[in-house]
């Protein structure tokens, strides 16, 4: 639980941070710290340079201008859930900060390290799908943005670049007749999802108009179950539909086997996961 | 009715037993201001880190230092070779078998520590052990026990190749440690031949660890000048280690001291000693410096000792009515690679021959096989007298398993077979003497508490719906506070415990234990006892412990035995200060000795009203005022050889509601009913209550320390390692009867381990009555959400309709 030598540096702004990220070979942005610094402390990773954000107020703080709320990537889980703007406009992201980890963990960790580091066992990445959430991402070259959708290519392995570094989340305000839920299956406080679905679905008339399904750590990446969406946008949604939905929710995961479970649980319970979540939304969108 | 009213004012201002004072622990430890093995620094103190095997069998072929020697701040790099001259390469363990310090020639398990390395701090340390270079030759690896005495079996322990005996009795096979047998072979048969119903069940007791928050480490400090070593431990039972310290080293007890200090937690994990620790000392040794190692989690939770890990196989004989005739029970017990198996010396399996209970069942016998296996080693008591919580498990499940099968209900069949009240002192089918009990009254008082006819009815509902609830229910009882030193010893000490007592001119007292608190709060405790018996303020009344410098010889804290030894040491040693203060009271009111009577905190003359000494007018008297021919002073010591066990018992029940579609299992009640005998402190009781429900909660729900097929070990961080929090665990219900101990000075019994031993098998049984009525009659352990999952599915129950 020692890490190996490295050389740290505490940016002093986001420019700095990307001119420390494409100067110096295998660095690294330490963010909250808590996926980083464990596998640091394992050795599982062991970057030669640690550049630190935690000083640049600039990447701090929720927004909303109209229709849109902008989040500091650096803003951390706790102020997620304190955030009145989120839970009037976006309390899909509220209910899911509080099944991040624990207390400790959520008030360090960031939003933009969870969004960022790529492991499938994260929240935030299916909730920015089930958002249609965008990133804000600095690089050398300058500034650009990228949907959640697409951005999430493999384990470890995100649409970021090496020297790039995210600086902000844009996700919609969810407007009445858009409903939304999240049910995560853990084994105790403080672990990974066994499987997590988040929902955002609209009706129109009691009509699916549009239904966005993510499906947490049940695959390589954070993932949309996209047949499931195809079947019930444009019907009336019933349970005997969403039994339908459950079964593509089973074809589209790919989980590993670990500890939580074998394939077969865990494709079972994202399922379930995305039965409970569609209920919760449908419930929200109708009332 | 005014003499009353400051009789009990008096009492009340003692503290003492039965009185629910705030833990004298607590101010420190909630400030951060606890002492604990990792906060000592020495002067000029260096770091240990072990090199330790990815394999969990293999032969190291060669280990080169070179690299980690070059290392700036590196000290030294040791090996078994090193070791070697000193004969400190191997170290006995508490079962007669041997463990390596650091691996000799083999490695048997995964993270076996293979080397050691000192440096001035923990990261050169760290990174010095990267570059050990070990070269191994793996070898077949045994982590199945049921095919450890297979012929073509590898055999693992090359060193104990032409030993026919281990230390526990003949073997048939390298791989074999012992079988233990008891009881009564043809009365069994007998019973089991005439039964008119039998039944069988096979269970599997995981492998768990107790996992206290602090780590294992020492601080080892050897001066060379005086020859003088001390040792700083993570210890349950400091003065053993002192002794095996002796043993191995050769240093006399007189210039070793070992230090227990303030312990985080030990639940049975800290009472041996460990290879790391055995390194530091000779690192301090060889370089006449302070040397630390504290293991981090994983090691922690890979290599130091675990619980369980019993295959077990019951077996009931009984009438139509449910009378229990005869109980026979095998055992296959998976010790690791080495048998460091936490026991009195003639206990292989420990007191698992408590197995018959609550239970009058005329006819009982046991066996356990002890085998090898590519795991690391153990077994201890995890929060439980010695493979206790074992034995209940097991009888527990019988008893269920019974019911089910003639339809009885769970509480009238246990009903059918307590020990009854008259029957006590009651000897057991296996030759325990059950001291008291009263199981009927315990267990119709929980029946009341909770309505259990209204859920039964309610549990009938639910099932015409289809949902899952279920309702455990168990009566046990435990076997604590080892032990009698004709049955008991370690490495040859019998399992006494003693206590020093000293009073001090003003009435204060200082007085020190062989026992060792790790959160039991002897330090509140032990006063009250002395509170009560001397008529002076706990508050006036200092415990010290776990300084084998300062502290009188005593075999430590574990299996309950505080209370039940080191507790009735200190009030047999308090009564002896009582009889010679009686003589100082006598002396200073100038009447015979027999004319006076003790009366709360003072002696009185008989009759004579305002004629009295107090306490403390006593002690200072003590120091200048005795009867010719006395010594002065006021103190006294005892050593306390208990006659019999105490025999804790509880009854405990359960109720669930298991979601169908996930196997989320929601623990809706928990109700715990204890005797522990005279109640000392009854906050402490029920904060030790609430402790052990916890980790019994814990091991019910997640614990496990899985191998995959190729030894290696799955699941040694807390990332999947169980350790439930205020969110995960439910809310306790705790309540009481009082059934002394007849020959316990105070009556007590000890409490911290009861509530683990009672509780895992309710939870199994509330799990499995959920599913009884579809003929399941038992479900192993871990009941994780996955676990009961896998049987929702198996049997189809999981479909959304």
């Amino acid at each position: 639980m020692i890490p190996s030598g490295f050389e740290y540096h505490a940016a002093s702004s986001v420019q700095d941070a990307i001119r420390l990220l494409t100067e110096n070979e295998d660095a690294k942005i330490l963010a909250g710290g808590h996926s980083l610094l464990p596998m640091m402390k394992l050795r599982f990773a062991e970057p030669a340079h640690l550049v630190d954000i935690n000083g640049l107020r600039e990447l701090k703080g929720i927004d909303r201008d109209g229709d849109v709320i902008q989040i500091g990537a650096m803003t951390t889980e706790n102020e997620l859930i304190a955030s009145e703007i989120l839970q009037q406009h976006c309390p899909l992201l509220v209910d899911a900060a509080k099944l991040v980890a624990d207390p400790q963990v959520r008030n360090r960790g960031t939003v933009g390290g969870d969004v960022a580091h790529g492991d499938p066992g994260n929240d935030h990445p299916a909730v920015m799908l089930a958002l249609d959430a965008e990133f804000v991402i600095q690089g050398p070259e300058g500034e650009r943005t990228t949907p959640a959708n697409g951005f999430y290519l493999g384990t470890y392995w995100t649409g970021l670049g090496e020297d790039e570094l995210l600086t902000a989340i844009r996700v919609p305000v969810i407007k009445t007749g858009t409903g939304y839920g999240y049910n995560k299956l853990k084994r105790k406080t403080g672990d990974y999802a066994t499987a997590g679905s988040p929902v955002v679905l609209t009706l129109d008339s009691d009509v699916c108009r549009e239904i966005r399904i993510g499906l947490t750590n049940v695959a390589p990446m954070a993932i949309r179950a996209e047949a499931a969406e195809d079947l019930l946008r444009g019907q009336v949604v019933t349970e005997a539909l969403i039994e339908q939905a459950a079964e593509q929710v089973m074809a589209a995961c790919d989980p590993a086997e670990d500890l939580r479970g074998d394939v077969e649980y865990k494709t079972h319970m994202a399922a379930e996961m995305a039965r409970r979540s569609i209920r919760d939304a449908l419930a929200r969108a109708r009332s | 009715m005014a003499a009353r009213a400051e009789d009990i004012n008096r009492e009340d201002a003692l503290q003492g037993i039965g009185c629910s004072r705030k833990r004298k622990e607590d101010p420190r430890f909630v400030q951060g201001k606890g002492n604990y093995v990792d906060d000592i620094k020495l002067p000029g103190m260096l770091f240990a880190d072990l090199v330790r095997s990815p394999y969990p069998h293999a032969r190291v072929k060669s280990i080169n230092k070179e690299k980690a020697l070059a290392l700036p701040g590196v000290h030294a790099v040791l090996t078994a070779e090193d070791l070697k001259p000193l004969n400190l390469h191997w170290m006995p363990t508490l079962a007669g078998d041997v463990q390596a310090v650091l691996a000799d020639e083999k490695v048997h398990m995964q993270y076996q520590e293979v080397a050691v390395v000192i440096a001035d701090d923990r990261y050169i340390a760290a990174d010095a052990v990267d570059l050990v270079e070990v070269e191994y030759e793996p070898l077949p690896v045994l982590v199945d026990a049921h095919k450890a005495l297979d012929p073509d079996a590898p055999i693992l322990r090359e060193d104990l190749q032409d030993k026919d005996n281990v230390g526990q009795g003949p073997r048939r096979h390298p791989n074999h440690i012992f079988t233990w047998e008891v009881g009564d072979k043809e009365a069994t048969t007998r019973a089991f031949d005439t039964a008119e119903v039998t039944v069988k069940e096979e269970m599997y007791y995981p492998r768990v660890h107790p996992s206290p928050l602090e780590t294992c480490g020492c601080v080892a400090s050897f001066d060379k000048v005086n020859e003088h070593l001390t040792v700083y431990i993570t210890s349950q039972a400091p003065h053993v280690v002192r002794t095996v310290v002796t043993l191995i080293s050769g240093i006399p007890e007189s210039k070793v001291r070992i230090v227990s200090p303030d312990i985080g937690g030990g639940f049975g994990n800290k009472v041996g000693v460990y290879p790391g620790y055995v390194t530091a000392i000779v690192a301090s040794i060889v370089l006449g410096r302070p040397v630390k190692w504290v293991e981090d989690r994983m090691e922690h939770l890979s290599t130091t000792a675990w619980a369980r890990d019993y295959w077990m196989t019951g077996e009931l004989a009984a009438d139509k009515d449910g009378r229990v005739k005869g109980l026979r029970v095998n055992v296959l017990a998976d010790h690791g690679a080495f048998n460091s198996h936490a026991q009195p010396t003639k206990w292989p399996a420990g007191f698992f021959s408590i197995v018959t209970s609550s239970y009058d069942i005329p006819a009982a016998q046991v066996k356990v096989d002890g085998v090898y296996t590519n795991k690391s080693p153990g077994g201890v008591a995890y929060r439980c007298s010695f493979r206790v919580t074992e034995a209940i498990y097991l009888i527990e499940r019988m008893m269920d398993v019974l019911a089910q099968k003639l339809g009885i209900d769970k509480a009238e069949i246990r009903r059918r077979n307590f020990v009854k009240p008259e029957q006590f002192p009651y000897k057991t089918a296996l030759d325990w003497e059950l001291d008291s009990g009263d199981y009927h009254t315990a267990l119709d008082k929980v029946l009341a508490a909770v309505d259990y006819q209204g859920l039964r009815k309610e549990q009938e509902e639910k099932r015409a719906k289809g949902e899952l609830m279920g309702i455990g229910l168990v009566t046990f009882t435990e076997i604590v506070g080892a032990g009698p030193s004709k049955s008991c010893d370690i490495l040859g000490v019998g399992m006494f415990d003693s206590a020093e007592i000293r009073v001090h001119p003003t009435g204060s007292v200082m007085a020190r234990m062989g026992t060792i608190t790790q959160g039991q709060g002897h330090q509140t405790t032990y006063a009250q006892i002395i509170a009560s018996e001397l008529g002076l303020s706990s508050d006036q009344i200092q415990i010290e412990e776990g300084d084998t410098d300062t502290a009188p010889y005593g075999l430590g804290t574990y299996g309950s035995r505080s209370t039940p030894v080191g507790g009735a040491a200190t009030a047999v040693a308090a009564r002896k200060i009582r009889a010679k203060a009686q003589k100082i009271a006598a002396h200073l009111l100038e009447v015979d000795e027999n004319d006076v009577e003790w009366d709360i905190d003072r002696f009185k003359v008989k009759g004579v009203p305002g004629q009295e000494k107090t306490m403390k007018e006593i002690a200072w008297a003590a120091y200048n005022n005795v009867p010719e021919g006395m010594e002065m002073g006021l103190e006294a010591v005892d050593y306390y050889d208990p006659p019999n066990f105490t025999y804790p018992f509880g009854t405990y029940l359960c109720v669930v509601d298991i979601d169908k579609y996930t196997g989320q299992t929601h623990v809706r009640r928990f109700y715990a009913l204890d005797d522990c005998g005279t109640r000392i402190n009854p906050m402490i009781i029920d904060g030790q209550i609430h402790g052990g429900l916890n980790e019994g909660f814990a091991v019910a729900m997640g614990q496990e320390l899985p191998y995959d097929a190729e030894g290696n070990l799955l699941g040694n961080t807390f990332m999947d390692y169980f350790i439930p929090t205020f969110v995960e665990t439910p809310h306790w219900e705790t309540d009481y009867t009082v059934t002394p101990s007849p020959h316990h000075p105070l009556g007590a019994k000890g409490v911290a381990e009861s509530p683990h031993v009672g509780s895992i098998p309710c939870f199994t049984a509330a799990i499995v009555d959920a599913f009884a009525h579809l003929g399941v009659t038992h479900m192993d352990m871990p009941h994780s959400a996955y676990r009961v999952w896998q049987k929702l599915h198996e049997l189809g129950l999981d479909k959304h309709s």
